[in-house]
């Protein structure tokens, strides 16, 4: 996968973000092509959220660029994210806890009556469609997500990201809160969505899934990146000693 | 991912059958627990003036009529003051904007009208209401962009717009009193001519009848449709009385009571009718303060529960960063509703001046600590995200009931203002109390 032939679908050119004093992402740079999944790996605080929060329009960094399809992207908020197709799940998950599932599977982009209102049966019938695909022990659908177990919460979040057809999906630590099981169906969910041809970002801890499931992996380190590789021409030990040491290693270098 | 699904029936504890009852309707304890504590005040104050004073005033229909159009100002207010507490803000200015917003309409319609269109023109009203509720959501929405978009809090916004507006009405007539106002205007604050009597009254009476029954059937089909849970037919029947016997209970009480014999023989030179020796009798009915009131409300209701406007409040109370990230405009939506906000302070405005039949510059006054209680009495949480516009209204309802009473068994202002600052913070340490007990 080195060598492509076709323009980067994301292309992430110098990101810098501080906050305050801390430089959260430093002079990054990081490419994603259709159909490839790169996972992003680092310590708890390299920068790992903030950089993909640049892309997400969460956050609009100070200095560098974003290149979709070769062209220069202004992305200043979540509505332009969406704008180029670019789904996150969060890993707050970011959902409204007073809110019932398909109310939030559908927050700002809500299927409207033809009186204009929120058609909320036809929102249900819809989350009940896609839950069924992702997570069929899914039940509650008119209880606030408050009232869900953590893994009915993140399940909630991948189907809001995977609903709205995106081209660039960014997933972050999207497994945290489940169990192996429902683990291994995100996994088959990535490789699905691999294989429909979406760019997928996906920041993960699990080196071993990361050897699985990625094409490329991306090390950070205190807002740095210490390298990317292929996965297939490194062991699992030579990323975590990027991730640990900082530094590529030798024979790929 | 999956939690066990409980069983709908039988595994729950044998219950009593208030509590079955409650189930099978549907209806939520913690409106039951505001209609008993408004059933509670009616008695109370009814029983004191009864021993005490030898006369029980409160439960009349003049003075429940009094009520209904006592309360409708604070109800429309609280109505927008839910969508402020929903989204975690506060709006401490709208008595004052109240109070200014009927000051300049009041100028608007004697002072300023009149020189164009002539004294008495029938268009007056309708321009002046226009030209109040504009300048009513034009001072929201400053107010909302100083605090959504130049990041001032809306304590502080609205602490400072208090002053403002109070200040402001002052200075726009220094201090005058504005009266009286158009003729037609004067009509919206109620009273014997500014209420639809006895048919109308019917008539308002039974389309709500038949909206209450509507919405039960089209309830029922729409779950039917959708596969959910239906309630017994027994306690659907039990809900369609109820609901239909207490606006059926409310329009008889309305039609009896009466004008006061004076109007009543004005009335009858003006259209030349003989009045009997027995006097005659023409029924109040609903005054219009209560009919905007009502119209308000359900206007409300629709906007919070079926746009996506009313989503997206929910949604910033309940996480504003996550509607952020969902990609609604926070900021923006903020404004439309501190806009919203002012606009029903100035109906209020409307509602108040036209009772008065005269627009001062302490019109309003203290008036926003009634606003924010009626909210919080009526389910709104400070916490955010969670409110309903029917709580609000008989909220407001329960502070105008409170009020009221003290007046009608002569308590003083000083009374008043501690049972109501009392009752205020009571309100909202049940309300945590009940949330706490529900989670
Ligand atoms: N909104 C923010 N304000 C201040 N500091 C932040 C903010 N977001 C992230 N940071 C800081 O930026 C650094 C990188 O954080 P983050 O991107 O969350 O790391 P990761 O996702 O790799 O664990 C941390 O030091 C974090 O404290
Ligand atoms: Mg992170």
């Amino acid at each position: 996968m080195t060598q492509h032939a076709q323009t980067p679908l994301v292309e992430l050119r110098d990101i810098s973000i501080a906050f305050g004093g801390i430089k959260a992402v430093d002079h990054v740079s990081v490419d994603l092509y259709p159909g490839e999944v790169v996972g992003l790996l680092g310590h708890n605080g390299a920068g790992k959220s903030t950089l993909i929060k640049c892309l997400s329009g969460a956050y609009k960094q100070d200095s560098g660029d974003v290149y979709i399809n070769g062209e220069k992207a202004v992305i200043n908020n979540p509505r332009d994210a969406r704008s180029y197709n670019i789904e996150t799940i969060y890993q707050t998950l970011a959902l409204a806890d007073n809110l019932d599932a398909a109310s939030n599977l559908f927050l700002g982009r809500e299927l409207i009556t033809p009186m204009g209102f929120v058609d909320d049966a036809r929102q249900e019938a819809e989350t009940r469609k896609i839950m069924a695909r992702l997570n069929p022990n899914f039940t509650k659908f008119s209880a606030p997500v408050k009232a869900l177990s953590g893994g009915q919460r993140q399940s909630v979040a991948i189907a809001r990201a995977v609903y709205f057809n995106a081209r660039i999906l960014i997933m972050d630590e999207p497994t945290a809160a489940l169990g192996p099981q429902e683990t291994q169906m995100v996994a088959e969910l990535i490789q699905e969505l691999k294989r429909q041809g979406l760019g997928i970002f996906l920041i993960e801890h699990d080196v071993q899934a990361v050897m699985d499931l990625c094409d490329r992996a991306s090390v950070m380190k205190n807002g740095q990146l210490v390298g990317t590789v292929d996965v297939k021409d490194v062991t699992d030990d030579d990323i975590l000693s990027m991730i640990i040491l900082g530094k590529q290693p030798a024979k790929v270098a | 991912m999956s939690d066990p699904i409980p069983p709908s029936n039988g595994q729950t504890p044998p219950a009593s059958p208030v509590a079955k009852f409650l189930r099978a309707t549907e209806i939520d304890t913690r409106l039951l627990g505001m209609i008993g504590a408004l059933v509670l005040i009616w008695i109370g104050f009814h029983l004191y003036g009864a021993l005490v004073n030898g006369f029980g005033a409160f439960l009349t229909p003049r003075n429940l009529w009094n009520l209904s159009v006592q309360t409708s100002s604070i109800g429309i207010m609280a109505t927008g003051m839910v969508l402020v507490i929903v989204t975690r803000h506060i709006d401490l200015s709208v008595g004052s904007v109240l109070g200014f917003t009927a000051m300049a309409m009041g100028l608007f319609q004697v002072r300023f009208l009149p020189e164009y269109l002539g004294l008495g023109s029938p268009l007056i009203w309708i321009l002046t209401i226009v030209f109040g509720l504009i300048l009513g959501a034009l001072i929201g929405a400053f107010q909302g962009w100083l605090v959504a978009y130049r990041g001032i809090p809306a304590f502080i916004v609205t602490l400072g717009g208090l002053l403002v507006w109070r200040g402001a009405a002052f200075l726009v007539a220094r201090g005058e009193t504005i009266s009286p106002v158009d003729e037609r205007f004067s009509l919206l604050g109620g009273g014997p001519y500014g209420s639809i009597g006895a048919t109308g009254t019917w008539i308002v009476g039974l389309i709500a009848c038949a909206g209450i029954i509507y919405l039960l059937v089209s309830g029922r089909a729409s779950r039917r449709s959708h596969m959910f849970a239906l309630r017994p037919i027994w306690a659907e029947v039990v809900l369609g009385t109820l609901g239909c016997g207490l606006v059926i209970g409310t329009v008889l009480l309305f039609n009896a009571y009466p004008w006061p014999r004076g109007i009543v023989r004005q009335y009858a030179e003006a259209n030349s009718i003989d009045v009997p020796e027995t006097g005659l009798f023409i029924s109040h009915g609903f005054a219009f303060p209560v009919l905007i009131l009502i119209t308000v409300g359900i206007i409300m209701t629709i906007v919070m529960t079926r746009t996506r406007f009313g989503r997206y409040v929910f949604a910033i109370g309940g996480n504003p960063e996550a509607a952020e990230l969902s990609g609604i405009n926070v900021r923006w939506v903020t404004v439309k509703i501190f806009a919203i906000m002012g606009m029903l302070a100035a109906l209020a405005g409307v509602v108040a001046s036209a009772r008065l039949n005269s627009a001062t510059n302490a019109l309003g006054t203290l008036d926003e600590l009634y606003v924010i209680a009626a909210a919080v009495i009526g389910g709104t949480s400070l916490a955010g995200g969670i409110g309903t516009i029917y709580g609000a209204i008989l909220g407001a309802l329960v502070m105008q009931s409170l009020k009221t009473g003290m007046v009608l068994i002569g308590f003083d202002a000083a009374i008043q203002q501690v049972v109501v600052g009392g009752v205020l913070v009571l309100a909202v340490y049940l309300d945590i109390l009940y949330r706490r007990k529900s989670n």
